[in-house]
């Protein structure tokens, strides 16, 4: 044993996949890879075996910033009450007709 | 008297705060809200899970030893490219899950300690031995069958990460069997010496592929709590009766005879009536003392011990890239 401190686990990455022009990257899991780029490569070989996607991200876990589910009341509340963001809070006469 | 009076206030708010928080819990189970990594949980929900995610992980992972082992000798250039193939998913479902259930704070190098000392499980099925080509057919058919059954129940698991990995599984689980089935439906047309072979695997892997759904419900530890929770969705009984009808007509199919002179078909009830599960092998198996128990921990701790060099090497020439890069003159990207 050598007095040099132990080596970490492979650092954590997250997994987002474009599966076609059009649509958005999504998340489809994690993996540990050494960097960015053997991370992208080992995302390939676990996460699109089959033609799942076009582009892949990853991303290092831990810099990813995310809300917590305790707030999730306060956090999102302010958009509780506003109903009058949606279409179907204006009640228009059928006359009009398709708006 | 008023500090007393104070701490007596914090200890009453608190001991409901737990009932209410697992009512709460329960609540969103009932009503068939998914769970996520970052939600409250009862501890033992999140230990039942981290127990059950990493045994299923580890299965997946050993589950490529026993077919590793006709690799180099499958029948045909198309058997040996298919069956590489079946082993790269079976590495990748090991990943899925192993990712889904560090998402509940259990680290990766904790998991392979776990399953390396021999702590935590795996699906005994993979302590048999594969000892003829058509092995790999029953495995595909029967093995991957019995899992298909199992994973179609965790779809609808009520932790978010789990059920989403066993979407992914099922959608690739699909071909596994349907290539065992295929592999069988060839060696049952061919050769007597061929048609032999495949009974023998059908004798061989038919009682431990009906042992993976775990003991009979009334014995099973884990079972009511885990329903109660959402984790299982159906009982080990019940979906081992849903395999065992779905499976005996494909037998009739090939021409094979299911080793289980109970086995009739009940009328009366729509389901095949069937033996008795030999619950001393089973055990025997779990407890370690199966055909191949220690050779697969083996084959494991040397792949794991064999790698470790390769992930230092990996991490230390990531980090000698990024010093070069934090010392290098800024460069400007347009």
């Amino acid at each position: 044993m050598t007095d040099k401190a132990p080596l970490h686990e492979l650092p954590l990455f997250e997994v987002f996949i474009r599966s076609k022009n059009g649509l958005h990257h999504r998340h489809v899991g994690s993996l540990h890879a050494a960097d960015a780029e053997m991370a992208l490569t080992a995302a390939r070989d676990v996460y699109t075996r089959r033609s799942e996607g076009v582009s892949i991200w990853v991303v290092r876990t831990k810099d990813i910033t995310a809300s917590s589910p305790e707030d999730r009341g306060p956090f999102f509340d302010p958009n509780e009450d506003k109903m009058y963001r949606h279409p179907t809070f204006y009640d228009l006469p059928d006359e009009v007709g398709h708006m | 008297m008023a500090e007393e009076t104070a701490t007596a206030a914090v200890l009453v708010r608190k001991e409901p705060d737990r009932e209410v928080l697992e009512e709460a819990f329960q609540v969103k189970v009932d009503a068939e809200t998914r769970i996520e990594p970052k939600d409250w949980m009862p501890d033992a929900y999140r230990k039942n899970l981290i127990r059950q995610m990493s045994q299923h992980a580890h299965s997946e992972v050993v589950g490529m030893l026993p077919e590793g082992n006709w690799l180099t000798r499958a029948p045909s250039l198309k058997r040996k490219a298919i069956l590489m193939a079946k082993i790269q998913d079976e590495g990748g479902h090991g990943l899925y899950l192993y990712s889904a259930a560090e998402t509940l704070g259990i680290t990766r190098d904790q998991m392979y300690d776990q399953l390396l000392d021999g702590s935590a499980k795996y699906s005994s099925i993979f302590n048999y031995p594969t000892l003829n080509w058509a092995d790999i057919g029953a495995i595909g058919w029967l093995v991957d069958g019995a899992a298909i059954t199992n994973q179609i129940a965790l779809c609808r698991c009520s932790y978010g990460p789990y059920a989403r990995a066993m979407v992914k599984i099922c959608k690739e689980e699909s071909f596994h069997q349907r290539q065992g089935y295929d592999i069988m439906m060839v060696m049952a047309e061919g050769t007597a010496e061929q048609r032999r072979m495949a009974q023998d695997a059908l004798n061989r892997w038919w009682w431990p592929a009906l042992m993976m759904f775990g003991p009979h419900d009334a014995e099973s530890a884990h079972t009511s709590q885990s329903m109660k929770w959402k984790i299982k969705r159906s009982s080990n009984d019940e979906l081992r009766q849903k395999f065992i009808d779905a499976t005996v007509p494909q037998a009739e199919y090939l021409g094979l005879t299911i080793p289980d002179d109970q086995l009739a078909w009940n009328a009366a009830e729509g389901k095949y009536d069937w033996g008795e599960i030999d619950w001393d092998e089973f055990r025997n198996v779990v407890n370690g003392n199966g055909l191949c128990n220690r050779e697969r921990l083996e084959t494991r701790r040397k792949a794991h011990e064999g790698g470790q060099w390769v992930r230092e090497a990996a991490l230390a020439y990531a980090e000698k890239r990024q010093q070069r890069a934090a010392s290098a003159p800024e460069k400007k990207e347009i």
